[in-house]
């Protein structure tokens, strides 16, 4: 099953390769991976999806906060959370495709950030799946270039991931 | 406030700390820490001849007294020599801080001459490290490697400090930190009063119960508690090969070791409990066997400091994360409670009657015929220093045969007294850490049991110990072969010996004598007694003893793998339960 696993750690040198490491070390896979400081400073948040079982995410979560650099650990998908993936997708598009290519963004809710004659750039945000359909919907052949920010999430009301 | 510079503020930490030994070599990066060490006598210097002797000087130091082990080395080779010594540590949950030199700030990155990244080479096997950016934090920054690497589950930190940062010229207020707190970094104490409680009532209704201990119980100083509650309770109990002596080797109540090389009751008493007491201890897969034929019929009890080694390969039924120490005593005080049920000790009378017969198997006798009456057989060598040193020596041992049969045959009686590397494996371990025990103890007697192919291993130390008049006993069970990998190759590949014999041997008598030491050489069994009785006698001089064992012995019993479980054993060659 899918997990998105979000942490606060230290915002130290080292601290981010230490965390990583431990994925390789121990065999458990990351699927998307995203990290920067949050509003104080010496301290990152950093959320990665992974898929593993109850055991494996069990033992993940546990070495994860075995790290003397992890402040706090949260698993969001243990309950209601709201997540987004942010993709900036560049879309050949020329003559008749330009109006197509154009209607599916919009569809999407995705906003063309750069105009050229022969392609656009797209922004889009919203859950994994719902950016997967807006690249499958696309024209074949279409798609010149992703890039995609890797899963954020937040746990649902007041409940807060904070020291 | 008193003015320091970076390599007189390492060295006034560590002295604040209360480090009596330094386990080093020095190197260009660590040549003002050498130094500033040069100008006191607080600190005892260990000079070694190889920096991973010196992680297991330390490391056996660490084992013995309790303390942590403190290493200093150089960049480069001298940084990467160590690491063996620190995943050494790190496996088998040993307090040490290895300062390492790094070379100057402004040449990290730059492939500078002894340049490595030790930061990056070390941390798959230690607890924590540091990178030193600025010299001013050297006090804090000790401060916190000694509280890390001896808090919790205990560890290995390292402390890489650039060259620069250590500049005599560059001075600072010194101020050692009485105490620090991490916010991210709090080790959990106290177990959890309910869950003591339902471990209790359930230990209280048991028929068949099981009690398995590990090192968790020796390096959380719990061995008293472990004893008391085993005697209050009545139970049956085993040891891991790290947690030997945790509860007294002698004792009726003891099964002896579990596991790969358990005895036949102790692996038998594990396949048939009905409720199992798991503490300080990490269900390794040298003891499991097959995870999913493991206990089948156990409710399971953890108790242990580190919440990830609870339910890790084997479910815990009642987890409980905690000092153990501070644990059982809960655990003893429930069961002494007036209120509370008393042990029962009929309802476990068939129990122990089972055992008993399980017993009758008398798995460790030595199988000898009537034509080898001569033939010293590795068992016997252990025995016999059992017998010379009446049971009370701090016995290290490095890996492979001779370990197994030190840890069969030689009980321990108390904690601490038995050394090992037992998670990593680490060939070459054993005379070291026996320094390190010497150097903390130098009255009592240490003795290192190893073989021939292990003590090549770090050999080079013999001159570390002549500098500094350390009377260790080595008893090298010599067989001629790496005996361990020539027993799998014997029950696994058809007995094709690949490459695990030991040619050129030296003349280790002769070898010993040349660094100053003393050495004998035994061959005949009646000679055993004898000879080691002299040997011990000799009080002053690091004595090496070869003893010429058959090199034909295997270690039993073993458990049969893959797809067995802890009730499937082979007893002796071609038999199994």
């Amino acid at each position: 099953m899918r997990r998105i696993v979000s942490v606060l750690l230290e915002n130290e040198s080292g601290a981010l390769s230490r965390l990583i490491g431990l994925f390789a070390q121990r065999g458990y896979n990351i699927e998307t991976l995203t990290v920067a400081p949050t509003e104080d400073h010496t301290l990152s948040r950093l959320t990665l999806t992974t898929v593993a079982g109850d055991d494996e995410i069990e033992q993940i979560t546990k070495q994860v906060n075995k790290l003397v650099e992890v402040v706090k650990l949260v698993d969001l998908s243990e309950g209601d959370h709201v997540e987004r993936e942010l993709m900036l997708i560049k879309v050949k598009a020329k003559n008749d495709q330009r109006e197509e290519i154009k209607r599916v963004a919009d569809i999407f809710r995705g906003q063309i950030v750069d105009v050229v004659h022969d392609a656009y750039t797209i922004q889009l945000t919203g859950t994994s799946e719902k950016i997967d359909a807006f690249v499958k919907a696309l024209p074949q052949d279409s798609v010149a270039e992703v890039v995609r920010s890797g899963v954020l999430g937040l746990s649902r009301g007041e409940k807060a991931l904070s020291i | 406030m008193e003015k320091l510079s970076g390599a007189d503020m390492l060295i006034r930490a560590l002295q604040d700390e209360g480090v009596e030994y330094l386990f080093g070599y020095p190197g260009g990066a660590v040549l003002h820490i050498y130094d500033a060490l040069f100008n006191q006598e607080k600190i005892k210097h260990i000079l070694v001849r190889h920096e991973q002797g010196a992680t297991h000087m330390a490391d056996g130091y660490a084992r013995a007294t309790g303390r942590t082990g403190v290493v200093l080395v150089t960049s480069g080779p001298g940084a990467t020599n160590a690491i063996t010594g620190i995943a050494t540590a790190y496996m088998d949950s040993i307090p040490m801080v290895v300062i390492s030199g790094q070379v100057q700030s402004h040449l990290i990155g730059t492939d500078s001459f002894q340049e490595t990244d030790m930061i990056g080479v070390s941390r798959p096997v230690v607890k924590h490290s540091f990178l030193v950016k600025e010299a001013r934090d050297i006090p804090e920054t000790i401060k916190k490697a000694f509280f890390i690497a001896s808090s919790g589950r205990p560890g290995p930190v390292v402390v890489d400090i650039p060259k620069d940062k250590t500049n005599p010229n560059d001075l600072f207020e010194y101020k050692y930190p009485k105490s620090v707190s991490l916010r991210s970094y709090n080790p959990s104490q106290k177990g959890h009063t309910g869950q003591i409680q339902k471990a209790v009532d359930l230990l209280l209704k048991a028929e068949k119960p099981m009690i398995y201990s590990g090192g968790g119980v020796i390096l959380g100083e719990a061995s008293n508690a472990l004893t008391a509650l085993t005697r209050k309770l009545g139970f049956p109990i085993t040891n891991t090969l790290m947690g030997l002596g945790g509860f007294p080797g002698t004792d009726q109540q003891f099964l002896g070791m579990l596991g790969m090389h358990g005895t036949y009751e102790a692996n038998n008493a594990m396949h048939h409990c009905d409720v199992l007491l798991a503490v300080g201890a990490r269900f390794d897969d040298r003891i499991t066997n097959t995870p999913s034929m493991f206990c089948p019929n156990a409710k399971i009890i953890h108790i242990d400091v580190d919440p990830a080694s609870i339910s890790k390969t084997i479910r815990a039924d009642i987890p409980i994360v905690g000092d153990v120490a501070v644990i059982l005593k809960e655990m003893t005080d429930l069961v002494n409670n007036k209120k509370s049920k008393k042990p029962d000790k009929t309802l476990i009378s068939k129990w122990w009657d089972q055992i008993a017969l399980w017993r009758e198997q008398d798995c460790l006798k030595i199988k000898r015929t009537a034509e080898d009456d001569q033939i010293i057989k590795p068992q016997d060598g252990v025995k016999a220093v059992y017998e010379a040193t009446r049971g009370e020596a701090f016995v290290t041992s490095d890996v492979g045969q001779h370990q197994m049969f030190a840890a069969l045959y030689y009980p321990f009686d108390e904690p601490r007294k038995w050394i090992n590397s037992g998670g990593l494996g680490t060939m070459g371990f054993g005379l070291p850490s026996a320094m390190g025990a010497q150097i903390a103890f130098p009255e009592s007697t240490v003795v290192c049991i190893t073989g021939e192919g292990s003590i090549q291993m770090n050999i080079q130390e013999l001159s570390t110990c002549s500098q500094y008049e350390l009377p260790i006993k080595i008893i090298n069970l010599n067989n001629q072969s790496l005996g361990m990998v020539k027993q799998w190759q014997d029950m696994q590949y058809e007995g094709r010996h690949s490459h695990s014999y030991m040619d050129s041997l030296p003349d280790f008598v002769g070898l010993a004598e040349s660094y100053g030491h003393k050495g004998f050489k035994i061959q005949s069994r009646s000679d055993l007694e004898p000879v080691l009785n002299e040997v011990f006698s000799i009080k002053d001089k690091l004595v090496f003893v070869d003893i010429m064992v058959d090199p034909k012995e295997h270690v039993y019993p073993m458990l049969v793998a893959p797809n067995g479980s802890m009730r499937d054993m082979w007893l002796e060659k071609g038999v199994r339960t």
